[in-house]
This record gives C-alpha cells, structure tokens and sequence, in this order.
C-alpha cells in the first residue's frame, strides 16, 4: 500500500481519541495518554487484518508493518503487538518465558498489559483467555475459546537452508519442499536420527510448512488439532502466522525414522511429574543435577495438589 | 534442596533503581542538562535524530541523557516514541536546492557558482587534544569567526544539475508522490523501490553503512565515485493542509546531502553518461550521507545492469541488517533465558553420544 | 445520525466507543474466522441506516481504514458517505482491487474478486455479504482448519450455485476469497479454507 498523499487522518474519528491527549508541546505522553493497550488504533486494524488473513490461510506468513515497541525487537516485540491487537478488558493474560511466569522477560510484559491494557493477569492456564508464550506450550491441555500467541525471532522455516526471502516466498508459493526433506534425510544419514532439537519444522494443514517458534519438539504435538487458536508474532521479520483450531500439525518425519519427542529418564524432583519438559539445573560445583518442570504453573498446581517429588 | 527461582518483579525494581544510578553519577557533580546536551553534543543529538527518524533536537538530547550516552538506546527510545505519535499527514518533498547553505563542497569542479564554502567542519583540523577544554571556562580566546560567507546568500545551484545542462548525469524523474512508500508502515518486500531503499538508508546505523560504503571503495562493487557535491544546511519543511490547497511553511530543519557521481558505461539504449548515488541526512554527517551515497549507488546495480555480486549490492542483505535497533535487539536477545531449547540440544546431543558409543566406531549409517 | 458536512447525506452513527468496540468487533470476527460456519455476534449498539446490518457495519468499522480500498455493490452505495467520514477507505469501481468488499445485495461472482497471488495469497479481497438468515435455509455441512469434524451452519439468502463458487474458490487455494456472512448483529466467516458439503436430504438428524 502506498503512503497517502493526503491529510486524511485528520477526519478520522477513532484516532482522535490519541490525537486529543497529545499535549501541545512535543514531550512524550504519559503512560495514561498512550491508548488502549499501547498501540494505536490504525496498527491494531492492520494486525488485525493480517491476523485475520492468517487464520484463513494456516501457516502461511503474512507480512504486516510491524512497528518500534518499547521494549527491543528479540524480547517479544511482535508477540506483543499480536496480544495488544486482540486483548480486551474481559480477558485474562497469562505470559511465560520458558514455561515459567516468574522469569523477568515474562514479568515485564505481563506488567506492560496490566498497564497499559488494564487487564486481569494470571499464572493459571486454566483461567488464562489469552497466553502469550516464549518458547513453551503449556503442560496443562488448551482449551476451546484460548488464544496462545508465540514470540517468534525468525518465522522463516527455510532460512537457513536458503537466505533470500524473495527465493524461500517463491518455494512457498510452488510448494518446494525438498531441501527441507533433504536437509532432514542429511541428518539422518549423519547421525543416525534427525538432530533437530527444537524449532522443528512442521507442514500445517498439508500444506504450508511452518516454524512452531522455538519451542522444544515436546511441543510440537499440542498444536496438533489443539482447540486453542494460535497466533505467531514476529515483530523485527514483520510476519504473523496462525493455526486455526483443530487443524492438523504434522511434523516432518520419514517412514523409517518417525518423528520422536524428547524423553527423561527421571520425573521432577519437585512435582514428581513424568509428563512434562524438564529444565536441567546444576545444583552443586560437583556437577550434581536436578530435574525440574519447565512449566512451573503445572509444578505448582501438582504439589498443590500432593505430588511430590523425590527432591 | 532446590527451590523454583521467584523473584523477577523485585530484580527488575531493582535494576531500574540501579540504573537510575548510575546515570546520575556522582551527584556531587551537576546534572547535565538536556540543553547543553543539545548545544553542545551537536553531532551526537544529530545522530540520533537521523537514526531515529525523529527530527527533534529536545527529545533526541533527553534521549542522549537518559541512555547515559548509549547512541543505539538513545535511538531506540526516540524510534519507541516516534511509533505513538498520530499522523496527520505527509510534507511536500525538500527543496535542497533552495536550502540555506551553511557548508558546501564539491571534489569535482575547483570553482562553481556560490563558489565552496567550507563551514564548521573538522576536515583541516589537527587532531590534537585540546587541552584548554579540560578546564570548565571557556577555551583560550579566539577571535570571533568572520560572520562573512558563513552562510549562501541565497539558493546554491546543485553541481549535478550543472552537468544535467550537458546531459552528461542520468535524469533522475521524481516518483508519483503517491508511490512513495514507507516502510515504518508496511512490511518491506523485494525488490524493493529506490524510495524505500532511501529510506532505509536514511535511518541506517551509520558504521553499517560506512562500512559497507568503504567495501564497494576497496573492490567489493566499485562504482568509481566523485563526491560531486556535498551540501549542509537549513530547508523549509512545507506542508499542504488540505483545507487550504496550498504548501505553507511549517518550520526549517538541518540536513546534509550527498549527491555522489559515478561512472558508467551507457548501454544500447542509453548513451554513456554519469549515474548518481544519492544520500541525505538529518542534521550535519557527512560521513553518513557519503556511506549512504555509496550504498544507494550499489544498491542500484541491479538496475543499470551491473553484476551484483557484492554486500553493499545485495538489496536483502543491505535493508535487513541495516537498521541498528533490530540489530541490536536481534544480537542481545540471546542474553534472554533459552533453557528450554538449549535443554532440547542437550538431550538430543546425548542421545548421539550414546548412540556413536554403542556403535564403538564411525557411526554406521554415516560410513555408506 | 449526524448530518455529515458536506451534504444532507446521513451518516451512520460510528462505534459508541471506538477503540473498545473495535476490539469486541474484531474478537467476534476473529472467533468467526478461527470456527467457520459457527454464528458469533456483534454485541455494541450500532442502529445502522437501511439496509445495512449492524454486523456488517461493526466488520467495517473495526476493519477498514484509508490503507484499505473498499468495494460497495450498489445495494450499498449509499453508505459511502457513511464509510468515507468513519474511515477513510477510498472507495474503489474495480471489484478485484478491493481489501474489502460490502455487499447489501446479491452476492456478485466470487471470482470477480481480488483473488491474491500465489506469492501473497492474502493480497485477496475478504467480502462481507449480507444474507437473509443465518441458522435457517440451506443446510450445509463445512469441514477443514477450524472445525472439530464437521459443522452445520444454515444460510438463506446466497446464490443457487453457491456451493459450485465456493469449490472454485478452494481449488485455487492458497489464493482465494474469504467471506464474511451477516444478519443483523450476528456473522459467520467462511474463510477460502474451508470446504463446504450441501446436505443431502434434511431427515439424517436424529
């Protein structure tokens, strides 16, 4: 689209309502001034009209005109203009970094929204309308009527197997997907399995292939058919990408080498849990190690509970 | 026994608090202000408000004192604030050929009409520390700088428009105004036009693009540049309300401006002639306006049928890693926690351990 | 009503509150878009001038804005007054140029929308067409992202050949029009996604 030539956001009545708290002279509003959920309403329409293109076409990137948040490109900038562009005052966020609430990249944006948004925060899954993640999905099953919204650095599958986006969005659009098998079936002749740890390549709905963001392959099977709708932001690499609910999310395997998910041989010292990804933590200078969830709400709530674990 | 680590909201309070500190320094010593900022970290508030894309000079210096003197933070915070402020619409294109000029040299012709006029510059100065400035007080007494020929009298000719006359410099045809992009608006696509490779390298960190520019000058995509003209001063922004019709004045701002010539050979359907490279800057940089000159004329190598084959002309890679606040953002995130996926790693690198162990040898299926 | 500047054209009365309402709009949307063929609803006070639906002009509203260029079937032209003062959407002759089409009528071809490319797919126009009921008329069944195996979803008012337009538009997939459907306050999407299978007979429901 092209720059207007004209004026004509002055006879725009939902932007004056911004426009009238700008003080006359040029000093930055205050965080009272700034509008509803930080972002102005003309961004919000355009990320949520290329979220709404998104949905229609799962796992297709839609390129959106990304903007400078105040926090820096890396920290989840475009996961936050994603949740600022949907939040509403009868939501209930919930924002976790590694599957954990407590980390501070989690505490900042979850304070950016109470602030600016005015909404209702939680640690529970359960109770969360709207999750914003990094790098997890929640042990706890989604359900109908959530929305989980991934910070995504590169949103790209085919990046590092070619570096040009005008090449990787003509291979999109003819459905070209060998390198990837290719690269895949290299490791596998290498390593004797697929090596791909996390981010692992996923083809949503038989026909885009996708990046899950860097979540931990563990993952990879809740977005299969999850009742929760999922939302990708990538804010410096300007993309937003979606998975309808329901939709089927296959990960990239061969016949003879199926896709597998990572395994512990302990439970967590905590919660006892077998089910879910655990975090290594070194817990003496003799190298001794402990297993924990990642995911602390679901620790939290199993200990609650009773579990225990053998720590 | 281990204990999940709580505690985030109150490390975060107290970093800030710290930084706070920090900033401040010694509180013996009296704050700097925002105006001395200003006035006398010129080049610095320059900076900012060109890679800031903000042309503020208050808020670019509080953006200088607020980052305790971080260059990139300092434009981060004026980009941040830039992003929230309503738009009421686009100004008509500068005239630098009407601007006021304060400094202008050509290497290309030793005299010209308005003549070279050399202005604040460093370019003859011995880079001698000037040990008068260590005291407070003023440096030792100079006489007062002639205010004669510190600035044109009027509107300078533009030394590519001289050789326009001869027809011996490409024409450069100004675009629809309504195709000029905007790229703080809209996803960038490729190929990407000239406006929006202009004005990514206007907000472009300025050691990416002398770096780039000095590659094409050692053989990386040489183009055989002239600085035809370099040229710094005041224009008049002008804007048309649309309830008048009319361009009215709106206030003057400081820009540098480039215009590179370069060679090239003509082709069959265009007879040899010089090509330009173009680079305009908030403020006064030159070093700025050179490298963007530089790169905008590798940039367009695709277009008069040069090989690209070089960084500086490699449209993707140029506009992606151009903007400094990505960059940044993009670097330093991995000092974010990435436990989980580096627990992944871990788990599958043990599971090939074990696996290369087992097989006690080359690891079987990588032998065929 | 306000009367607009210009002329004696009446303008439709915008969102009550405009930026709240366009995030409720846009959730009713986006929930529709995420669950094809599921009704939602628009709930904000909109009492829009015939024959505009209060649904359609919430999609409007929330949605368009000068960057969208938007399309009016002639059952809605005389809304164009109404949406240039709201939104600024330039309004466009060409179906297949539009962001976003509004039709009050009969739903024009599909195929004479802006379909996309196959390099930017949602370079298509999303059209949202008014129909005389939703939950009632022709039965059909949908299937495909979004849906739990298969969903009902009634609708009075589409073209007969309805259902031919529609399996065009999935073969050109990922190119393709989305569909918005209202009726009063209530919409249901039908993105290009979706695959929809007439119902043979109505007496299969238990």
């Amino acid at each position: 689209m092209n720059a207007p030539t004209s004026a004509k956001s002055l006879a725009m009545p939902a932007e004056t309502k911004s426009a009238e708290t700008k003080p006359a002279e040029a000093k930055p509003r205050q965080e009272a001034g700034y509008n509803y959920a930080y972002l102005d309403e003309q961004t919000k329409r355009s990320i949520r009209r290329a979220l709404l293109k998104a949905v229609a076409i799962p796992g297709y990137q839609v390129p959106f005109g990304s903007r400078e948040m105040p926090m820096p490109y890396g920290w989840g900038t475009g996961g936050v203009q994603v949740t600022a562009s949907v939040l509403g005052p009868d939501d209930t966020l919930k924002v976790i970094d590694q599957g954990a609430d407590d980390t501070t990249n989690a505490v900042s944006i979850r304070r950016f929204f109470a602030k600016t948004a005015g909404v209702k925060t939680t640690t529970r899954t359960e109770e969360a309308s709207v999750i914003q993640t990094r790098h997890r999905i929640p042990e706890t099953p989604l359900k109908a009527g959530q929305i989980v919204v991934f910070q995504v650095p590169i949103p790209e599958p085919l990046r590092w197997l070619e570096a040009s986006e005008a090449e990787t969005r003509k291979m999109h659009a003819l459905e070209e997907y060998g390198v990837m098998h290719v690269k895949l079936y290299e490791d596998v002749a290498r390593f004797g399995r697929i090596s791909v740890a996390y981010d692992y390549p996923v083809k949503v709905d038989g026909r885009y292939i996708m990046r899950p963001s860097p979540i931990p392959k563990f993952d990879n099977p809740k977005l299969d058919r999850s009742p929760a709708l999922m939302l990708f932001g990538a804010g410096r690499e300007q993309r937003i990408y979606a998975v309808p609910p329901y939709t089927e999310v296959r990960s990239l395997d061969f016949e003879d080498h199926p896709f597998e998910v990572e395994s512990w041989p302990r439970c967590c010292a905590l919660c006892g849990a077998k089910d879910s990804f655990l975090d290594e933590i070194i817990v003496d200078d003799q190298g001794g190690r402990q297993f924990v969830c990642s995911d602390t709400d679901y620790c939290e709530a199993r200990r609650a509970a009773g579990h225990r674990g053998p720590a | 026994m281990y204990v999940a680590v709580k505690g985030g909201e109150q490390a975060i309070d107290n970093a800030h608090r710290l930084l706070a500190e920090e900033r401040r320094g010694n509180p013996e010593q009296q704050e700097i202000s925002v105006a001395q900022i200003s006035g006398q970290l010129a080049l610095a508030v320059d900076r900012v408000m060109a890679e800031g894309s903000l042309y503020d000079r208050e808020l670019a210096a509080l953006a200088i004192k607020q980052a305790r003197g971080d260059m990139i933070e300092a434009i981060f915070l004026l980009r941040a604030y830039r992003t929230t402020l309503p738009r009421f619409g686009y100004s008509e294109p500068l005239r630098s050929d009407r601007m006021q000029v304060r400094r202008r040299v050509s290497a290309t012709f030793k005299d010209l009409p308005g003549g070279q006029l050399l202005g604040p510059t460093f370019d003859y100065t011995h880079r001698l520390l000037d040990m008068t400035l260590l005291d407070d007080g003023e440096p030792s007494a100079q006489p007062a700088a002639e205010r004669v020929g510190e600035s044109s009298d009027g509107p300078l000719p533009r030394v590519v428009d001289l050789l326009n006359d001869e027809g011996l410099i490409e024409t450069e045809t100004p675009a629809d105004e309504r195709d000029v992009g905007d790229l703080t608006r809209e996803s960038l696509t490729f190929p990407a036009g000239r406006d929006l490779r202009l004005q990514n390298l206007a907000r472009a960190d300025e050691g990416f693009l002398l770096g780039l520019g000095y590659s094409t000058q050692r053989g990386y995509g040489n183009n055989h540049p002239f600085a035809g003209e370099i040229r710094m001063g005041e224009v008049a922004v002008e804007f048309v309300p649309e309830e008048l019709g009319f361009p009215i004045e709106i206030g003057e701002i400081t820009v540098t401006e480039c215009q590179m010539i370069n060679q090239f050979q003509g082709s069959e359907q265009a007879p040899p002639q010089f090509t330009r490279g173009y680079g305009l800057v908030f403020g006064q940089s030159e070093r700025k306006a050179m490298s963007m000159a530089l790169v905008d004329r590798a940039l367009r190598a695709s277009e008069l049928g040069e090989e690209a084959e070089n960084p500086a002309q490699d449209e993707e890679f140029v506009l992606y890693h151009s903007d400094n606040v990505q960059a940044t953002g993009f670097v330093e995130h991995l000092k974010l926690p990435h436990y989980v996926d580096f627990q992944s790693e871990l788990t599958v690198l043990r599971r090939l351990r074990a696996d290369f162990e087992t097989a006690s040898g080359p690891v079987p299926e990588a032998a065929e | 009503m306000t009367a607009h500047p210009d002329s004696a054209v009446e303008i439709a009365a915008g969102f009550p509150d405009p930026v709240l309402d366009s995030q409720a709009a846009f959730r009713a949307i986006l929930d529709a878009m995420a669950h094809p063929g599921r009704i939602a609803t628009v709930g904000m006070q909109l009492s829009p001038p015939a024959p505009l639906a209060p649904a359609s002009l919430a999609c409007v509203l929330s949605l368009c804005d000068h960057e969208t260029p938007l399309w009016l079937d002639d059952a809605a032209s005389s809304l164009a007054a109404s949406f240039r003062f709201h939104c600024g959407a330039p309004l466009v002759g060409a179906p297949d140029r539009a962001a976003f089409a509004l039709c009050c009528g009969p739903l024009p071809a599909l195929a004479g929308f802006g379909q996309g490319t196959a390099e930017y797919p949602e370079h298509s126009t999303t059209v949202i067409c008014q129909v005389s009921a939703l939950g009632d008329g022709v039965p059909m069944t949908l299937r495909g992202p979004g849906i739990d195996g298969g969903q009902q979803l009634s609708v009075a008012g589409l073209p007969d050949d309805f259902s031919a337009q529609w399996a065009a538009n999935g073969a050109l997939f990922p190119q393709g029009v989305d569909v918005i459907l209202t009726q009063g306050q209530r919409l249901v999407a039908l993105p290009r996604s979706v695959k929809i299978e007439p119902e043979v007979g109505t007496c299969m429901s238990q």
